[in-house]
């Protein structure tokens, strides 16, 4: 339960950070921001690297701004950021939803947003707000910066599209539009817990039908995902019970659920349906 | 094994300097390396609680950095709760509540208490029951525990002093 031997290297920049990656990555070095997975990870041998460089003490990064239609956020902003709104519009107000289902009160205060992202679990449920929303992950490495869309960030169980020498510089969230709509509701079996289920539901009400659904689902499949055949349920539809269990039974239907030991696919494919109706019911009217 | 470096430890106002390898804990760091045993460590990893204490006034797993993280930072343990003999507010309410059985959380309970109280000293029940949990407690004392907090919060003592 003690972490392996590595060599630690503080960066003071975002250069920096990414000229020490290029020389580390290569020879098993690894970032270390809020540490609350990798640590663990390292605590328990199933993460042995020889050389970690510590971006906590990049000040640029501690930075979430908001830059025309989106929410930037640097690499080491922590989750417990997110407790009050950091923006006024929708989105504000559902990233404040969503962080108080994440781990525990002191693991958010170390925790970081991008993080989460890097770390790519299945259960994180800022991964399922950068998937359902479509988010932009910005990448930095000495080879210079790209930007990769959600829809091509995620790649399996804790694995991204992020090279060993590139860095998750900052994540860009596109602003929900004045009177969106949105709802979040996860399952799991205690308080800070691992998801079982979870969802994250957005839309506009146009002349009494919902337009623009997004339909979110996350610890459910290898990676979180949005779910393009209940979303065209519930498009164009007025909003009512009726439609939201279709919208509900289509998700179930869409899903190929992972399966472990206490939770059996068919338990997971019913719980999304659930996790669907109750994302919206926490919307509210 | 990587070298083992020099640095600076500010625990409760007083500077501790020890040398340590990167892969030590700031949990393992305190006890061990600063003489401060009143931190606990449980699982280690993360899930238990019982090593939280307070980085820069907020509480954080101890375990879940590394003592060379914590140079520059001003660190809290239960050491420094109680002053010139006298038990914190918090203190006296767990002995009062029976907030304590074996023991073996509490300094992290208290800890992860007197950090919150102080940014939050008018925190409602549901948020302080949430903030609670991220603790464990294997004699099962929760309610005493949580009876404890809200008494000092109530008393307006804004955890503190």
């Amino acid at each position: 339960m003690k972490a392996g031997s590595f060599e630690w290297h503080p960066a003071r920049s975002a250069d920096e950070a990414v000229a020490l990656l290029a020389e580390y990555a290569p020879q098993d070095g690894r970032v270390i921001a809020g540490g609350q997975s990798l640590v663990p990870s390292m605590a328990l041998r199933l993460a042995f690297p020889s050389h970690l460089i510590d971006i906590n003490g990049v000040e640029e990064f501690a930075r979430v701004r908001v830059d025309g239609n989106e929410l930037v956020i640097g690499a080491c902003v922590r989750h417990a950021a997110f407790h009050v709104p950091v923006e006024p519009g929708p989105l504000g107000r559902l990233m404040v939803q969503v962080v108080h289902d994440i781990a525990h009160f002191p693991i958010r205060q170390r925790g970081t947003f991008c993080g989460s992202l890097a770390n790519a679990d299945p259960a994180s449920e800022w991964c399922l707000l950068a998937a359902t929303l479509g988010a932009r992950m910005v990448a930095k490495s000495v080879r210079g910066t790209r930007v990769i869309p959600a829809a091509d960030w995620f790649q399996g169980i804790m694995t991204t599209a992020l090279a060993e020498d590139e860095l998750l510089a900052e994540v860009r969230l596109p602003l929900l539009p004045e009177g969106s709509r949105a709802g979040f509701y996860e399952f799991s079996r205690r308080a800070g817990d691992y998801a079982l289920a979870m969802a994250l539901v957005t839309w506009r009400d146009q002349g009494g039908a919902m337009q623009d659904v997004r339909i979110g689902a996350g610890a459910v499949e290898v990676q979180p995902r949005r779910l393009a055949k209940a979303e065209a349920v519930l498009e164009g539809r007025p909003r009512g019970t009726a439609a939201i269990d279709d919208a509900a039974a289509a998700a179930s239907a869409a899903v190929d659920p992972l399966e472990d030991f206490h939770t059996s696919a068919d338990y997971r494919r019913d719980l999304v349906g659930t996790a669907v109706r109750r994302a919206f019911a926490q919307a509210g009217s | 094994m990587a070298q083992k470096m020099a640095i600076t430890l500010d625990v409760n106002g007083t500077e501790h300097e020890i040398r340590v390898e990167p892969r030590k804990t700031l949990s393992d760091a305190l006890r061990g390396d600063c003489g401060l045993t009143g931190t606990n460590v449980g699982c280690e990893h993360g899930v238990c609680g019982a090593c939280t204490v307070l980085l820069d006034g907020v509480p954080v797993r101890s375990c879940l950095m590394f003592a060379v993280q914590a140079q520059g930072k001003a660190l809290r343990t239960v050491e420094g709760l109680s002053t010139g003999g006298k038990l914190h507010a918090l203190q006296q309410a767990f002995t009062d509540n029976h907030a304590l059985q074996c023991g073996f959380c509490t300094s992290g309970f208290l800890m992860l208490a007197a950090g919150t109280l102080e940014q939050q000293p008018d925190i409602d029940d549901e948020s302080l029951r949430e903030v609670l949990s991220s603790n464990l407690c294997r004699c099962t004392g929760y309610q005493n525990i949580l009876r404890a907090v809200r008494q000092v919060r109530d008393a307006g003592k804004e955890g503190a002093r």
